[in-house]
């Protein structure tokens, strides 16, 4: 990254509950997502995604607790900005969609009214001081987002529309503010196979058109790796791999995201039992003292146990592993040593 | 269609209509949710019903277990026809049929302990004293990775990838022969729908089950079915063995699935040509081929005439242009 990245967040942890009985919902995220770049953030549920990007929103609201030793969009700091600044940042800066577009969209008013009204927040001036600019903007957006007979579908409400019909409003409401950064908190999750991929690729065309950037979150790792250039692993609150598409799914640096590419049942084609990862994700007050994944990891060694790994990077891309793996999918050579000092010992 | 003397399940144009109000003064409408559906289960093997929502899947499901009865079609589990059985012949043949149910957040009571939830179909069908129903429950939970101390909790106390585990021992608690999954994994993370799939494989392995299994995700269906059925707008579109239908789809739907369905190993989103259009609804009725309007091979012919089933090798394609090479 040669200028600075759009979004750059560093040390973020946001906690809930008490201060004397806090829960880090978020405790060690770090990654940077560049001007019109595809982001994809996973992990399973419960590893903080959508906190994070709630965070990036500045919508973690009381009781909730963001730190962060960097959570900048655009090189100015989100922490620092008054209710106002965010606000604007919100919408404009930054607009997010997400999982059920039916619980987004407000049943009571038409498809128009809620376009209309983002506009009229966060349109420009000409779109803010004149309602025809609006309706001929909303006509165009919602053909932008390819909605078969869009005067008709300004007209209706919500319970009036598809799924995949009102996911696409909810994409065109998000774009009407032209943000530089359009966060999808797993947009196609609730829609058939078929409109997912509809809305995939429609998002993929928005981003190279407006130059915008995406932050596509998701449980899936298959449409990660067919939509994003880099992805960025979450496990329990914290990054535990970011690299480039395709290679972190080729030969993965850390070893949770080589066991869960293993229990995909695409990488047991010929095989009867899938891999799995054994045990669970630890939960609020349960996280071990070392590297987080050390009780279901199949490498994990003494070290693991006892000491928590920083997320470093390691030539093509970042993981917080004591030992990282190879390109043959194997932990580097001193994890060897290490374990035969164990079991020589 | 080739009858097996040994089909343990057997559906010969089987159709479920449901009459809807369409509001005051209107009249009712007609959802034809399962239209003429034919197929054949046999013993240990698993049939995957894939398709998008509103396609059937639930309902044919419902038939299956008996919880419904069709409007018309025959339905044989073990020979017996239970579209015209006895309501006691369908209550005795109930046990062989079991479900398991999309999320386990939704399908245990939280008010029951894991014992009482096992024991509970024993209970209704009044098998074994107590002492018997619980030894049989603690060796269900043995057997699909529950501890012995997991008796006396609640499902509240549990994973996701736990729950389903105890739906599963709930279903298989009165011996069934079949067991219909419906969309058993989606709701459960990554790592542990390999855990739940790896359960029923082993279950079946040991039990000799067959899995009636509903499921959108393609890449889960490969994986664990023999035979594959291919649903759209209530009709079977193509059906045949797994390999036939992975390697070399016939039907426009099925090649718009696979086209669709996320992939590792895939050519990125950009490359793809995903079908046009959404799933119709379910009360719409098209003359012709339901499919027409998204397919990018539909003829005339398609508006007018409803495409047959016909054999093509070894799958069943309802589709006029099917014989024809892409």
């Amino acid at each position: 990254m040669t200028s600075a990245p759009l979004v750059d967040i560093r040390g973020l942890r946001v906690e809930f509950g008490s201060a004397a009985h806090p829960f880090p919902a978020v405790d060690g995220v770090d990654f940077a997502i560049d001007a019109g770049e595809i982001v994809g953030l996973v992990g399973e549920s419960g590893s903080g995604k959508s906190v994070t990007a709630l965070a990036l929103m500045g919508l973690v609201d009381f009781p909730g607790r963001v730190y962060a030793e960097r959570l900048a969009f655009g090189g100015r700091d989100i922490l620092a900005m008054d209710a106002g600044e965010r606000r604007a940042l919100a919408g404009r800066g930054i607009a997010m969609i997400f999982q059920d577009p039916l619980a987004s969209l407000d049943p009571c008013y038409t498809v128009g009214y809620q376009l209309d009204e983002t506009m009229r927040l966060h349109g420009n001036a000409e779109e803010r001081a004149s309602a025809a600019v609006r309706r001929a903007r909303a006509l165009a957006l919602l053909r932008e987002v390819e909605i078969p007979d869009p005067a008709a579908r300004l007209r209706a409400f919500p319970h009036q529309l598809s799924g995949g019909m009102a996911q696409r409003v909810m994409i065109a409401s998000a774009i009407a503010g032209r943000p530089q950064l359009l966060i999808a908190d797993e947009p196609t999750t609730a829609l058939d196979v078929t409109v997912q991929a509809q809305v995939l690729e429609l998002l993929a065309r928005l981003r190279a058109e407006h130059a915008m950037a995406l932050l596509l979150i998701t449980h899936d790792l298959a449409v990660v790796s067919e939509s994003a250039d880099r992805v960025v692993v979450m496990y329990a609150g914290q990054v535990m791999e970011t690299g480039a598409v395709p290679a972190i799914f080729e030969t993965p640096l850390h070893p949770y995201t080589q066991a869960l590419l293993d229990a995909l049942p695409e990488h047991n084609l010929d095989r009867a039992r899938l891999a799995t990862i054994p045990g669970v994700v630890p939960g609020a007050y349960d996280r071990p003292a070392g590297c987080l994944l050390a009780p279901r990891c199949r490498y994990a060694v003494e070290r693991c146990r006892a000491q928590h790994p920083p997320l470093e990077s390691v030539g093509r891309g970042s993981a917080r592993c004591h030992f990282p793996l190879d390109r043959q999918g194997r932990p580097t050579r001193d994890w060897k040593v290490v374990r035969a000092g164990a079991s020589a010992a | 269609m080739s009858v097996q003397a040994a089909a343990l399940l057997e559906a010969q144009d089987l159709t479920r209509h449901y009459r809807v109000s369409r509001g005051y003064l209107r009249g009712h409408s007609t959802v034809r949710a399962l239209d003429g559906v034919s197929f054949s289960l046999e013993q240990g093997r698993t049939f995957a019903v894939v398709g998008e929502s509103g396609c059937g899947k639930s309902t044919l499901a419902r038939q299956v277990t008996m919880v419904e009865t069709p409007t018309s079609g025959t339905l044989r589990i073990d020979g017996i026809d239970v579209v015209h059985a006895s309501t006691d012949v369908r209550r005795r043949l109930r046990p062989q049929v079991q479900m398991v149910f999309q999320s386990p957040y939704a399908s245990l009571n939280p008010r029951r302990t894991v014992g009482a939830l096992l024991e509970e179909p024993l209970v209704i069908h009044r098998r074994g004293s107590p002492a018997e129903r619980r030894t049989a429950a603690h060796a269900m939970m043995a057997k699909v990775g529950l501890r012995p101390e997991h008796y006396r909790r609640y499902p509240h106390m549990f994973s996701g990838g736990q729950r389903q585990r105890i739906a599963v021992a709930r279903a298989l608690m009165l011996g069934p022969r079949l067991v219909v999954a419906d969309e058993p994994i989606s709701a459960l993370d990554v790592s542990i729908q390999a855990q739940v799939l790896n359960l029923l494989l082993d279950l079946q392995a040991e039990l000799h089950i067959a899995y009636l299994f509903i499921a959108h995700n393609l890449q889960v269906v490969r994986h664990i079915a023999d035979s594959v059925m291919v649903m759209y707008a209530g009709h079977a579109v193509e059906q045949g063995p797994k390999d036939a239908i992975f390697a070399d789809p016939r039907h426009p739907y099925t090649r718009a699935l696979l086209a669709s369905t996320p992939s590792l190993r895939g050519p990125p989103r950009t490359q793809r040509a995903s079908p046009a259009g959404e799933p119709p609804s379910p009360l719409a009725h098209a003359t012709g081929c339901a499919f027409r309007a998204r397919c990018p091979r539909a003829i005339e012919r398609c508006a007018v005439e409803a495409p047959a089933v016909t054999a093509i090798g070894r799958v069943r394609v309802a589709c006029h242009r099917a014989g024809e090479d892409a």
